[in-house]
C-alpha cells in the first residue's frame, strides 16, 4: 500500500524574499550574513538538500569561498534554440537558473540553415513568441530577408520564413541571455547526473570534477551526445565542424536505465559570396512590405533586405556524383545511421528520382558582413576533394571558392517515448529532455520544446503541477504529443500536414490561444498583457462594427459585386461584404468604410475570423466533441499487460509509451479502435471494483462501530460478501 | 523565525502519490480547464486546452457528465428471419431527440415535443419529405434509458425494406451507425449491468470488431468495397498534392487545379452512383445469397431448377453445360434468397468454360452460404476432395467461416448412399449439414430449406448476414463522403483557399478508412516523400 508522505522543501517564497532583499543575486562571491543564514536553516529543514549538504566534504571551508552558490533551482545543459529558450523561460519565472554550454561563444548558433520559419515551423515561432518566448523577437531583429508563403492557400497555411544573420543572431541571444536576471552561464562539460534517493534528480557534475546541483536539470545536447562528423569516408568525434562532441553522458544516461539510439543530419557547403557571378541566377527578394515573427511591436523594425538565388543542378552534377556514388557513406554502406526524409543529400535526389534532369540549388547569405554563402539543397556525403569540383558544375559558382566543406554528423538521442508530455522523464523526478535529443529538428522545434521544458523544470522545482499544452492547443502540443507517443526512426520536422486541426492552430491567433496562458505561467509581463488586452478589443470592437454598419449600393457595393461576381442586396452588412469571395478588408479601406486606427496584423484578424467563420465554428465544435472523450486521463499505474482483451501488440505498445489521456492511448501505434474499447471498459470496471471495495470497508467500519456501542447485535451476516 | 516557517512548504511526493489512484469518476471527465481541480487530485499535471479566445466565451456542449458525444443508431431487432410485425430503430447519444425530431412528424402536430417515456404516433420522412413508414416514437431521455444517454426508439413495421430506409434516415440527419454491442457497451460504460457482464461485453465487443477488422484487411466486405477503396486511394492522392505543396512550396510546380476538380467532380457523381443504384433497398432484395457448387455433372443446375421450380438453367448430361452463373431468387420462410448455379468446377483448357470455373470460385468466396453438390452414384471422388481444398483454401486466405453443406444428389440412382455415406469416412468437418436429394423428383428439398434455416438461426447470419451489416458500414461511408464532397464543392465554388480543401478531403478519407485507426497524416507524408523531391 502506497502511503502519502511528505518533504519539505525551499520554496520561491524564501528566495524570492531574498532576491528582494538583495536583488544581485547572480554571481554573488560575497555572502551576506543575512542571506545565509536563511539558507542555512533552509538546509537544516529540508530533508531534499540534507543529502547534497552532507556530500559535499568540504562544506564548511565551501561556505567561505562562496561555493553555496553552486545550487540553482534549474540547470540547464547546453546553450542552443532549446537551451536558451529553457534557461529564459526559468529564470523569468524566478527560479534561479544556471545554463552549463560547451562554449560560450557559439550560444544560440545557427549551425546549418541561416533561417527561420517556414510553414509549420513559424506557427511553432509564433506559438513561443505568445508565450513570451524569444526565437520570434531575435529572428525579427536580424533578419536578412523575410517572405510570406503560402499566402493565398489560406489563413491556417501561411507562414513567414526569415533568413536570418548568423552571427548576429547567436550575438542578440547571447546578449539577452547574459542580461537575464536569475541567470548565470557557465561553460562546462556536463558527464554525470547526481540521483537523489527516491528516483530523482539532484544535479549534475562535470568533466573537470564541479558538482552543481538543482532540483531539475535540463537536458539539451542537440548533436553533440557522443557527436561524430563524417566528410567521405573520414570521421571525428565533434558535435560540429570545430566543436568537440560531449562524451560520457550518454553511458551515464544508459546506466540509469534509458534507452539510447543514434541519428544522422547533415549540413551543405558553404562558398564564398564573393566568388559567385549572380549575373545569370533568377534573384528571390524578400516581400515589400514586412511580417514579423513576434507579437511584440517594439521589435518591429524594418531593415534593408538581402536577396538570395536559385540556380539548378546540371548534367555534369548528375555525371560526377553517379560516379563517385561509391564514396558516399549512404550507399558506400558505412554509415547505416538514416537521414531525414524532407531533408536528402543530392546523391539521394538523383538517385531516387532518376528521371529528373535538374534540381533547385537556392543561395542564401548567411550575414551583413560575412562571405559565406548557404548553397541550400546541396548537402552531401562526398569526400571534400570532390565537393569542390561538384559546387562549380552549378551555373554561377563556376569559379567559386569553398569555405566549408558539406558534412554529416551521427549523435545519440533518446526515443522521446521516455518522456511524459511535460518533457520530464518519466524514469527520473526533475529530468527534462528538449530538443536534438529527443529526436527532433530544426531551430523552431528545439525553441518550442525549451519553452516548455524550461517552464515545467521551474514550476517542478517549486513544486507547482507541470503545464501539459494539449494537441489541439497548439503545434507545440501537436509536436510534444507526436514526438512521445508515435515510433518516431528520422528525424522529426514539424509540417502542416502533421495537424489535424491546423485551421484552429493559425499563426494569427497564436497570441489569442497561447497568450493568456503565458500570462497565468507568469512569462508575460504587465506591457505585453496591456498591448495583448488592447489589441483583442479593438478586434471584437471592429468585427462588431462591421456587424452593425450597412450600405445600400454606392461604389463599393458595385466594386464588390465585380470583384466577387455576386449581387450585393440593400442594406447588407459590411461583415455580409467581406464573406464573399476575393473580398478583403483592404476594399472597405479604399472606400473608406475601413477603421484606420487598426494595424494590418489586426485587419487580417479581423478578416479571417469574418471570412472563414464557417468553418472555424464548425472545426471547433468538432474539436469539442472529440475532446470530451480524448481527454479523458488514464492512470499511470495500469498494468496494461493483465488486460487480456487488448491484443498483444496494443499490450506491448502501451506498457512501452504510457499514455497519459485515451487519446494519446488511441494514437499510438498499433493501437486499435477496439482496443480502446477494451480499455475504457477495464477503466470502468476498474472503477467499479474500488468502488465496491469502499463500499465494502465502509459497511464494516459501520458494522465495527455499531458492534463497539451495541455488542449484542451480529450483523455479520448482513455484511459478509456474496 | 516566523518569515523562516513561512518560507517553507509542504510538497506532495508526487512519485509516490500517483501511485495511490483513484479510478476517476464521470464527473472528472468533464474538458478539463486550466489548473482545472478535477485533475489535481490524481494527476501532477494541467492540460491546457484553451480556445481561442477570439472565438468568444461560447458555452456549447457543456453537458460535460457524457462520455461519448457521437449519437449511435442501428436496427435493434433481429432480421433475416421471419418477418416480423414490427422492427425497432433505436437512437441513442446526446443528438438522439434533435436527430429523431428532423425525421419524425407527429401525426397531430407539426413539431415533435418529446415527454419522456410517453408514446407518439406519426410518420418518418426522407430528406425530401417523402413518407418511408408509420411509427411510433418512443423517447426515454437520460438517465432513465438502457443507457442513461437520450434514447428514441422508433418501432417500425417489420419489413426490412421500410427499417433500413428509416435507419439510412437517421444516419443522414446525422447519427452514426452503432458498432457490433456498441448499445450495451454504453450501458455499461454509464454505469449500467454488472461487473460480471462486463466481462462479456469485453469479450464481445472485441471479438467483434477484430473479425471485423479482419474482414476489412483481409477485402473481402463485397459490395462496395472496392469502389471504396478506390475512392479512398483518389482522396489520399489529392491530399498527398496539396499538401505537398503546403508544406514545400517552393520546391514544387504548381496545381492542376482544373485536373483536381475534374477528380472530384468524378468522385462525386461515383459516389452518387453507387447510392442510387446499390441502395438499400436493392441490396436487401438480393438478400443472402446461396452459391452452389460442385464436380461437372452431378446436378447442380437441376437443384436449382428443382429449388425455384422453374427451367432457369439447362439441363443436359454433357459435363460443363453451364458456363455462367446462373441466378434464381427463391424465398424461404420470407427470407429473399438468391440461388446462384455455377459451372462444375474442374481444370479444363476450353476457355469459356475455364472463364466459367473461375467465376464459380468467385460467387463461393462472395456467398453467405455455399451448398456443396457431389453425386450419389459416384460417390465422394478425389476431385471431390481437390474442390474442397479448392474452397477452403479461398476461405482461408481471406479469412471468412462461410458455412457450406453437403447435397448428395441422384439419391434415387442409388438409394443405399443415404446409409453408406458415413461409414465411408466422406464425413468432413468442414461441413455444417449434410443432406441427401433427387434433384429431379425434388426429394430432400424440403430437407435442404430446414438445413439453410439452421445455419442462419445458429450462425449469426439472424443478425442480418455478415456481408449486409459489412455493406450498411460501406453504405454510411458513402453517405459521409458524399456529405464531404458537397462541401468541398461548395468551398471550391466560393473560390475558398487551397488549405479548406483539404479539411473536407480529409474528412471523406477519414469516413473512407478501414475499420481499425489509421493516420493519414502519416500516409499522406510518405506518399509527399515518395511522390516529389523535396528537400532543401
Amino acid at each position: 500500500m502506497a502511503t502519502v508522505s511528505f518533504t519539505l522543501h525551499l520554496c520561491r517564497f524564501g528566495r524570492n524574499l531574498c532576491n528582494t532583499l538583495f536583488p544581485t543575486t547572480s554571481s554573488i562571491t560575497l555572502l551576506n550574513p543575512r542571506r545565509r543564514s536563511i539558507c542555512f536553516s533552509g538546509s537544516t529543514f529540508s530533508r531534499r538538500f540534507s543529502t547534497v549538504e552532507t556530500s559535499s566534504s568540504s562544506r564548511d571551508l565551501g561556505y567561505e569561498f562562496g561555493i553555496v552558490d553552486e545550487k540553482y533551482d534549474v540547470i540547464v545543459v547546453g546553450g542552443g534554440h532549446a537551451g536558451c529558450e529553457a534557461a529564459l523561460a526559468s529564470a523569468r519565472l524566478g527560479a534561479k537558473t544556471l545554463l552549463l554550454t560547451l562554449n560560450i561563444d557559439r550560444i544560440a548558433w545557427q549551425p546549418c540553415n541561416p533561417a527561420v520559419g517556414a510553414p509549420a515551423k513559424s506557427q511553432l515561432v509564433h506559438e513561443v513568441d505568445a508565450l513570451g518566448g524569444e526565437i520570434g523577437k531575435i529572428a525579427d531583429r536580424c533578419y536578412l530577408q523575410k517572405r510570406v508563403l503560402n499566402a493565398s492557400k489560406g489563413p491556417a497555411v501561411r507562414a513567414l520564413r526569415a533568413q536570418t544573420d548568423k552571427r548576429e543572431y547567436a550575438m542578440l541571444m547571447r546578449n539577452v541571455v547574459e542580461s537575464t536576471p536569475n541567470l548565470s552561464i557557465r561553460e562546462a562539460m556536463v558527464t554525470d547526473i547526481i540521483l537523489g534517493k527516491n528516483d530523482n534528480v539532484e544535479g549534475v557534475s562535470t568533466f573537470f570534477g564541479m558538482k552543481f546541483y538543482a532540483p531539475s536539470v535540463i537536458l539539451t545536447t542537440g548533436t553533440f551526445m557522443s557527436g561524430k562528423i563524417w566528410v567521405g569516408r573520414t570521421s571525428m568525434p565533434a558535435g560540429r565542424a570545430g566543436e568537440s562532441a560531449s562524451h560520457g553522458l550518454t553511458e551515464n544516461l544508459q546506466q540509469l536505465g534509458f534507452e539510447t539510439d543514434r541519428l544522422k543530419t547533415g549540413t551543405p557547403a558553404r562558398v564564398d559570396i564573393r566568388t559567385v557571378d549572380f549575373s545569370g541566377l533568377e534573384p528571390q527578394h524578400g516581400d515589400e512590405e514586412v511580417s514579423w515573427f513576434s507579437f511584440d511591436p517594439d521589435v518591429h523594425i524594418e531593415r534593408e533586405q538581402m536577396c538570395c538565388y536559385l540556380t539548378r543542378t546540371t548534367s555534369t552534377t548528375h555525371q560526377i556524383i553517379r560516379d563517385n556514388l561509391h564514396e558516399t557513406p549512404t550507399y558506400g554502406g558505412w554509415v547505416e545511421a538514416k537521414g531525414p526524409r524532407y531533408c536528402p543529400s543530392i546523391e539521394d535526389k538523383i538517385v531516387r528520382f532518376q528521371d529528373k534532369e535538374s534540381h533547385q540549388v537556392f543561395l542564401e547569405p548567411e550575414g551583413r558582413d560575412v562571405p559565406e554563402l548557404y548553397v541550400q539543397g546541396f548537402s552531401t556525403g562526398l569526400p571534400e576533394r570532390l565537393q569542390l569540383p561538384l559546387l562549380r558544375t552549378l551555373p554561377g559558382l563556376e569559379n567559386c571558392s569553398m569555405l566549408r566543406p558539406a558534412y554529416a554528423v551521427e549523435y545519440d538521442y533518446l526515443p522521446a517515448h521516455q518522456c511524459s508530455r511535460s518533457l520530464m522523464t518519466k524514469k527520473i523526478q526533475g529530468l527534462f529532455f528538449s530538443g536534438q535529443i529527443n529526436g527532433t529538428t530544426g531551430y523552431e522545434e528545439a525553441a518550442a520544446q525549451g519553452i516548455v521544458s524550461g517552464v515545467n523544470a521551474a514550476r517542478h522545482a517549486d513544486g507547482k503541477s507541470l503545464i501539459v499544452l494539449e494537441r489541439e492547443s497548439s503545434y507545440i502540443g501537436t509536436l510534444i504529443d507526436d514526438l512521445v507517443t508515435k515510433d518516431l526512426r528520422e528525424p522529426y520536422r514539424m509540417l502542416t500536414s502533421r495537424s489535424e486541426h491546423r485551421l484552429l492552430l493559425r499563426s494569427d491567433n497564436a497570441d489569442s490561444r497561447l497568450t493568456p496562458l503565458g500570462r497565468e505561467i507568469g512569462l508575460i509581463d504587465d506591457r505585453r498583457w496591456k498591448l495583448y488586452q488592447e489589441k483583442q478589443a479593438r478586434i471584437s470592437e471592429e468585427k462588431k462594427r462591421l456587424k452593425s454598419v450597412k450600405i445600400s449600393g454606392g461604389d463599393l457595393a458595385a466594386d464588390v459585386t465585380r470583384m466577387s461576381g455576386q449581387p450585393v442586396k440593400n442594406s447588407s452588412t459590411l461583415e455580409s461584404l467581406l464573406k464573399k469571395p476575393h473580398i478583403q478588408y483592404g476594399l472597405l479601406d479604399k472606400h473608406g468604410f475601413g477603421d484606420k486606427n487598426l494595424s494590418r496584423m489586426e485587419r487580417e484578424c479581423v478578416e479571417i475570423d469574418i471570412k472563414y467563420e464557417g468553418f472555424i465554428v464548425r472545426q471547433q465544435s468538432q474539436l469539442q466533441q472529440m475532446v470530451t472523450q480524448q481527454h479523458k486521463p488514464l492512470p499511470e499505474d495500469l498494468d496494461y499487460y493483465a488486460m487480456i482483451n487488448l491484443s498483444l501488440e496494443a499490450r506491448e505498445k502501451l506498457s512501452k509509451v504510457r499514455p497519459q489521456t485515451i487519446g494519446q492511448a488511441s494514437r499510438v501505434g498499433g493501437v486499435s479502435p477496439a482496443d480502446i474499447t477494451a480499455l475504457l471498459i477495464e477503466l470502468e470496471a476498474k472503477r467499479r471494483k474500488a468502488q465496491g471495495q469502499r463500499m465494502y470497508k465502509m459497511m464494516n467500519a459501520i458494522q465495527a462501530n455499531t458492534q463497539d456501542e451495541e455488542p449484542k447485535v451480529c450483523l455479520t451476516e448482513t455484511t459478509r460478501p456474496g | 523565525m516566523a518569515m523562516v516557517m513561512a518560507s517553507f512548504r509542504i510538497v506532495l511526493h508526487t512519485n509516490t502519490y500517483n501511485r495511490f489512484f483513484h479510478p476517476p469518476t464521470l464527473s472528472t471527465w468533464r474538458r478539463c480547464l486550466l489548473f482545472s481541480r478535477a485533475f489535481s487530485t490524481n494527476y501532477n499535471y494541467s492540460v491546457v486546452v484553451k480556445k481561442d479566445e477570439r472565438l468568444g466565451k461560447r458555452t456549447e456542449n457543456e453537458n460535460s457528465n457524457v462520455v461519448n458525444s457521437t449519437t449511435i443508431a442501428a436496427i435493434v431487432t433481429s432480421l433475416g428471419g421471419p418477418p416480423a410485425a414490427v422492427g425497432i430503430v433505436r437512437l441513442s447519444g446526446p443528438h438522439a431527440v434533435s436527430i429523431a425530431g428532423r425525421v419524425f412528424r407527429p401525426a397531430v402536430r407539426n413539431t415533435w415535443q418529446p415527454t419522456s417515456h410517453v408514446v407518439e404516433y406519426g410518420v418518418v420522412l426522407d430528406s425530401d419529405g417523402n413518407v418511408i413508414d408509420e411509427v411510433l416514437a418512443v423517447p426515454m431521455l437520460a438517465p432513465r434509458s438502457y443507457t442513461r444517454e437520450d434514447v428514441v426508439e422508433l418501432q417500425c413495421h417489420g419489413n426490412e425494406v421500410c427499417l433500413r430506409r428509416v435507419l439510412r434516415t437517421c444516419l443522414e440527419a446525422g447519427a452514426t451507425l452503432a458498432q457490433p454491442g456498441e448499445f450495451t457497451l454504453r450501458a455499461f460504460l454509464n454505469g449500467r449491468l454488472d461487473l460480471s457482464q462486463a466481462e462479456n461485453v469485453a469479450r464481445l465487443i472485441s471479438a467483434k470488431s477484430m473479425a471485423a477488422a479482419d474482414a476489412a484487411l483481409e477485402g473481402i466486405q463485397g459490395g462496395f468495397s472496392s469502389l471504396v477503396r478506390s475512392l479512398r486511394n483518389q482522396c489520399i492522392d489529392m491530399l498527398t498534392e496539396i499538401e505537398a505543396r503546403l508544406d514545400f512550396e517552393d520546391e514544387m510546380p504548381p496545381l492542376d487545379l482544373n485536373g483536381i476538380m475534374d477528380k472530384i467532380q468524378h468522385m462525386s457523381q461515383d459516389v452518387e452512383n453507387a447510392l442510387e443504384t446499390a441502395n438499400y433497398d436493392k441490396l436487401l432484395q438480393s438478400g443472402l445469397q446461396l452459391a452452389i457448387v460442385g464436380r461437372p455433372n452431378v446436378g447442380k443446375s437441376s437443384l436449382l431448377n428443382a429449388w425455384s421450380k422453374s427451367e432457369r438453367a439447362i439441363v443436359t448430361e454433357i459435363a460443363g453445360t453451364t458456363r455462367d452463373v446462373i441466378e434464381a431468387s427463391i424465398s424461404i420462410n420470407g427470407i429473399p434468397i438468391t440461388l446462384l448455379d455455377t459451372a462444375g468446377i474442374r481444370d479444363t483448357d476450353d476457355i469459356v468454360e475455364k472463364i466459367g470455373v473461375e467465376r464459380s470460385e468467385a460467387v463461393a468466396r462472395g456467398a453467405d452460404l455455399i451448398i456443396m453438390t457431389v453425386s450419389a452414384v459416384e460417390g465422394w471422388t478425389s476431385e471431390d476432395t481437390k474442390l474442397l481444398e479448392r474452397i477452403q483454401s479461398a476461405k482461408e486466405s481471406t479469412g471468412s467461416s462461410t458455412p457450406v453443406i453437403l447435397v448428395v444428389n441422384k439419391i434415387d440412382c442409388k438409394p443405399s448412399a443415404e446409409t453408406e455415406w458415413d461409414k465411408g469416412c466422406h464425413s468432413h468437418k468442414i461441413f455444417s449439414k449434410q443432406v441427401f436429394t433427387c434433384a429431379v423428383t425434388s426429394q430432400g428439398i424440403q430437407d435442404l430449406e430446414r438445413a439453410v434455416l439452421e445455419i442462419v438461426g445458429m450462425d449469426g447470419i439472424a443478425a442480418g448476414g455478415r456481408r449486409w451489416t459489412v455493406n450498411q458500414r460501406q453504405c454510411e461511408q458513402l453517405v459521409r463522403t458524399k456529405e464531404a464532397l458537397v462541401r468541398l464543392q461548395s468551398s471550391i465554388k466560393e473560390e475558398l483557399p487551397m488549405d479548406f480543401w483539404t479539411i473536407d478531403l480529409r474528412d471523406a478519407a477519414l469516413s473512407l478508412g478501414q475499420i481499425n485507426g489509421e493516420d493519414i497524416s502519416e500516409e499522406v507524408l510518405s506518399n509527399i516523400f515518395s511522390k516529389f523531391c523535396i528537400g532543401k
